[in-house]
C-alpha cells in the first residue's frame, strides 16, 4: 500500500508538437556572441584577439581547469569585440563578439580522431566541447572520467525529455540514431567493465522508442526502457531510480552507486565529433509555446541571438509574456530577446502574457499537494513555512532535519500548489541560507 | 517583445486553486444539501440559508475590522457554514445557528490567522459549541415523511437507551431517520464522496479507515451484524469521515499518517458511543485528533529518497 513502483509523481501538460519535425538549419547569422561559460565550472579563456580572423570549428577558448571546456566559433568571420554577459542566472562572463565574413570554411583543425582507448574518448570529449546538453552542462569529459576512477556497471542514456514543448532530444535520437549507436559503440568498446547500458525514453515518444529500439536490436547490452509520463522523469536521481532502482544518497554522486547517466545528445554529438573532428558549434533547439506561431526545430550556430531564431522560425502571435531558455519547468526566463543561445539550450519556449500571470498567493492549507508532487518525497510546505521563523537556529534545524539539500528545484510543488505559492524560490532561498549556515559552522567548527 | 516577464521557474502553473478545491467540497455537498431540504422540509433551507450567509458575513466583517485582505472570494466560509448547517437537527433555532456560524468563524478560524492556521475544523467545533451550550442538537428531530417518529429517537438513541423502534435498514440508506439534517441520507453522502475522490481531492485513507475502524469494532463490542451497520449508518459518521475529517487543515498529510489518524477517529467515536454518556461520538473524535494531527505528522515521517540519517556530533 505504501510502496513506490515509480518515483516522480506530477502529471503535467506536454505539448511536444514539434515532435514530428526534424530540425532545420538558420542560415548563418551576421554575427553570434559567444559566451565564455557555458558550463558548469570555470568559465574558458578566450585565445583570440579582437581582428583575428576565425573558421568554423575553430578554438576560440581553452578550457580553464579540469571541470571546464572549450569553445570553438561557429561561425566563420572576424572576431570583433570582447563584451561583458549577463546569464539569466545573474553572473556576469565574458563572451566573444563574432561577425560573420560571409564565408562557410571548416577549420583545418576539423579532423576525424581516432578513440583506440577510454583515455583516447575522455580527452575527445574534452575536446569536443561537449557538456550535458539536457540543460546542467556539466563537461562531458568529467563525467566520463569516473569509467576510469568507478567501478561503473551501467550507463543510462538520459532521452526523458520530461519537460513540456521541448523535443530535440527526440529529434536527435529519430534523425540520429546512427551518431547514437556510435557513441554507444564507443563505449562498449573503450570501457568493457560497463556490463549495461539502458536508454530511458518517457512513453509519449513511441517513435523515438521504435526508432531506439530498431537501433540496437542486435547489442543484447543495450535496453530502451520506456517509462512512464511523469515529471521529472529526466531528473538525474529520478531517472537511476525508476531504472535501476538505485538511490543515490544525499551528497553523493550517481558513480557512488556505479551508474553514469549521459544525455543522449550529448553521446551523438561526440560520436560525430570522433567521427568528423567538428566540435560542439551549433545546436538544435525547439521553439514552441503558446506565443509561438509555427512551432519547430530549428539548428542554428551557438551564440545565434534568440531574436534571430524567432524571426526565422516564424515569429510571435499574440502578445508575448515571457521568453525561456528551456522549457517552462525549469527554464530560465531572459530579460531580452538579444540573448544568445548557449550548448545548453535545448528550447525556447515563449509563453502569452495570459500564461504567465502569477497566481495570487494565499495562505497554505497544507493539502500535501507538494509532498505528494516532490520526486525527492520532501515536504516543500514545511521549507516555506520555516522562512517566516524568526529564529535562526530552529529553522535550520527544520531545514537541515527536511533534507532541503535534496531538491532538485524541478518546479513540481510550485506547478500543484493551489495556494500559487513560490514553493521552488523559496527552496532555492532556503538552499543559499542553509548553506551559507553550513559554511559559517564549519568555519567555527574550525576553530 | 518588449517588456519581457522576468520570474522564478516553473513558469506555467496547475490550475488547482484553494477556490476550486472549496468550490467541489460545496458541489460534493450538494447531493446532501439537497436530501436534507427534502427529508427535512422548509426548516432546513432556512437553517442552511441563515449559517452559510452569516458564515460568510462574520469572515467579511472580522477581515474589515481586523484590516485583513478579504478572503471570502476562497469559499471556504461557505463550505463551513453549509457544514455546520447539515450537522445540526431541525430542533435549532435560526438564531443558535447563526451563533454557531459565527463561532466557528470567528473563533475558531479567523483569531488563529484565518484558513490554514486554525487548528481544529471550523464546523466541527462550531457544532459541539452548540451541543455543549444548548443540549443535544442533533436528537428529536424527525423528516416529514415519518411524523409519528417520537421525539428523542435518533436510531443511536434508540440503540443506546434499548427502547423504541429502530428504522428499516433501507430507511437508513435514503435517509427516512431522525438526526441532523445533513447526516442521515448515507446515498447523498457516499454520492459526494465519490464526486471528492474522482476529483482527487480527497484521498480514499481517512473516510474509509474511519468507518471501517467503527464498523469492525461495533461488530466485535456488539457481537451484532445489524447493530454494527447501524452504527455506520446512523448519527454523523459518514458526513463526518468525509467531509470533516478530511479537511486538509486539521488531518496530517501522509498516506500512513492519515490512516493512523482516521484509526484514532474511529476509536474514539465508538468509546464515546458505547461507554460515553452521549450517543453520539464523532465530532469530539474528529475534535480530538485534529489537535493530535501535527504530532502524528511528526511521528509519521516519510524518509526522502536518498536521504540519510543525520551523524551526531
Amino acid at each position: 500500500m505504501f510502496g513506490i513502483r515509480y518515483i516522480g509523481n506530477t502529471h503535467i501538460p506536454h505539448f511536444k508538437r514539434t515532435a514530428s519535425l526534424a530540425s532545420i538549419d538558420l542560415p548563418t547569422p551576421k554575427s553570434v556572441l559567444v559566451p565564455m561559460l557555458q558550463h558548469i565550472g570555470a568559465p574558458a579563456a578566450p585565445i583570440v584577439q579582437p581582428g583575428d580572423t576565425v573558421e568554423i570549428g575553430q578554438k576560440i577558448a581553452e578550457a580553464a581547469g579540469y571541470v571546464s571546456s572549450p569553445i570553438y566559433a561557429p561561425i566563420c568571420g572576424t572576431v570583433d569585440k570582447f563584451e561583458e554577459y549577463l546569464r539569466p542566472d545573474g553572473r556576469k562572463v565574458q563572451a566573444i563578439r563574432i561577425n560573420w565574413n560571409g564565408e562557410v570554411k571548416f577549420h583545418h583543425s576539423v579532423q576525424p580522431k581516432d578513440i583506440y582507448s577510454l583515455d583516447d574518448l575522455i580527452t575527445a570529449a574534452r575536446e569536443s566541447g561537449v557538456v550535458g546538453l539536457g540543460g546542467a552542462g556539466f563537461p562531458l569529459a568529467v563525467k566520463l572520467d569516473v569509467l576510469r576512477k568507478n567501478a561503473i556497471d551501467t550507463v543510462i542514456l538520459n532521452g526523458a525529455e520530461c519537460e513540456p514543448y521541448i523535443t530535440s532530444d527526440t529529434r536527435t535520437m529519430i534523425d540520429r540514431a546512427d551518431d547514437v549507436r556510435q557513441g554507444v559503440e564507443l563505449l562498449i568498446r573503450t570501457a568493457p567493465a560497463v556490463k549495461k547500458y539502458i536508454i530511458g525514453i518517457e512513453k509519449n515518444k513511441p517513435e523515438a522508442i521504435k526508432t531506439m529500439r530498431e537501433t540496437f536490436k542486435d547489442l543484447s547490452c543495450v535496453t530502451v526502457k520506456a517509462l512512464p509520463q511523469r515529471y521529472p522523469q529526466g531528473a538525474e536521481k529520478v531517472l537511476i531510480y525508476n531504472t535501476v532502482r538505485r538511490v543515490v544518497p544525499e551528497g553523493k554522486l550517481p558513480s557512488d552507486v556505479n551508474v553514469l547517466v549521459l544525455n543522449i545528445t550529448s553521446m551523438a554529438v561526440l560520436a560525430k565529433y570522433c567521427r568528423t573532428g567538428m566540435p560542439l558549434v551549433r545546436k538544435s533547439v525547439t521553439l514552441d509555446g503558446s506565443a509561438v506561431a509555427s512551432p519547430k526545430n530549428i539548428k542554428a550556430p551557438i551564440g545565434t541571438s534568440i531574436k534571430e531564431i524567432i524571426e526565422f522560425g516564424g515569429g510571435t502571435t499574440g502578445e508575448v509574456g515571457k521568453i525561456l531558455l528551456g522549457g517552462p519547468m525549469m527554464g530560465s526566463a531572459v530579460a531580452s530577446a538579444d540573448e544568445p543561445i548557449t550548448k545548453t539550450t535545448g528550447a525556447i519556449t515563449i509563453l502569452s502574457k495570459e500564461d504567465v500571470q502569477l497566481p495570487n498567493e494565499t495562505s497554505c492549507i497544507h493539502c500535501g499537494r507538494c509532498a505528494e508532487a516532490c520526486p525527492h518525497l520532501l515536504k516543500p510546505l514545511l521549507y516555506s513555512n520555516s522562512l517566516e521563523l524568526t529564529d535562526k537556529e530552529e529553522k535550520m534545524k527544520i531545514l537541515d532535519k527536511n533534507k532541503i539539500m535534496l531538491c532538485v528545484e524541478c518546479g513540481s510543488c510550485s506547478f500543484v500548489c493551489p495556494a500559487g505559492r513560490p514553493l521552488v524560490l523559496n527552496n532555492k532561498i532556503a538552499k543559499s541560507e542553509y548553506r551559507a549556515y553550513t559554511e559559517e559552522m564549519k568555519k567555527k567548527g574550525g576553530m | 517583445m518588449e517588456n519581457l516577464i522576468v520570474s522564478s521557474s516553473p513558469h506555467i502553473h496547475s490550475r488547482a486553486t484553494t477556490r476550486n478545491i472549496m468550490r467541489d467540497v460545496v458541489i460534493a455537498l450538494l447531493p446532501a444539501t439537497v436530501a436534507a431540504i427534502v427529508l427535512f422540509g422548509f426548516k432546513a433551507a432556512l437553517m442552511i440559508a441563515v449559517c452559510v450567509a452569516s458564515a460568510i458575513l462574520s469572515e467579511f466583517f472580522f477581515s474589515l475590522i481586523a484590516k485583513k485582505k478579504q478572503t471570502i472570494g476562497d469559499l471556504s466560509a461557505v463550505v463551513t457554514g453549509l457544514l455546520l448547517a447539515l450537522n445540526l437537527s431541525t430542533k435549532v433555532e435560526l438564531w443558535q445557528c447563526m451563533l454557531g456560524s459565527m463561532f466557528a468563524i470567528i473563533i475558531v478560524k479567523c483569531v488563529f490567522g484565518g484558513l490554514g492556521k486554525n487548528f481544529a475544523n471550523p464546523a466541527i467545533t462550531g457544532r459541539i459549541f452548540l451541543v455543549i451550550a444548548f443540549g443535544a442538537v442533533a436528537g428529536g428531530a424527525h423528516t416529514v415523511f415519518t411524523p409519528e417518529i417520537s421525539a428523542g429517537a435518533t436510531p443511536l438513541e434508540i440503540i443506546k437507551s434499548g427502547s423504541g423502534t429502530l428504522p428499516s435498514l433501507f430507511n437508513m440508506l435514503i435517509g427516512n431517520r431522525g438526526g441532523a439534517i445533513g447526516e442521515t441520507c448515507a446515498i447523498a453522502l457516499i454520492i459526494g464522496f465519490v464526486y471528492l475522490l474522482c476529483r482527487k481531492v480527497i484521498s480514499w485513507h481517512i473516510p474509509v479507515v474511519f468507518v471501517g475502524t467503527v464498523f469492525v469494532l461495533s461488530l466485535i463490542v456488539k457481537q451484532d451484524l445489524t447493530i454494527a451497520l447501524y452504527e455506520v449508518l446512523g448519527g454523523g459518521l459518514l458526513i463526518g469521515a468525509i467531509f470533516m475529517a478530511t479537511d486538509y487543515v486539521t488531518s496530517p498529510m501522509g498516506r500512513l499518517a492519515k490512516v493512523i489518524f482516521a484509526f484514532g477517529c474511529g476509536v474514539i467515536t465508538v468509546l464515546i458511543r458505547f461507554w460515553g454518556s452521549y450517543p453520539e461520538g464523532v465530532s469530539f473524535a474528529i475534535l480530538f485528533m485534529n489537535i493530535l494531527s501535527p504530532y502524528i505528522e511528526k511521528i509519521h515521517i516519510i524518509k526522502p529518497l536518498g536521504g540519510i540519517k543525520n551523524v551526531k556530533k
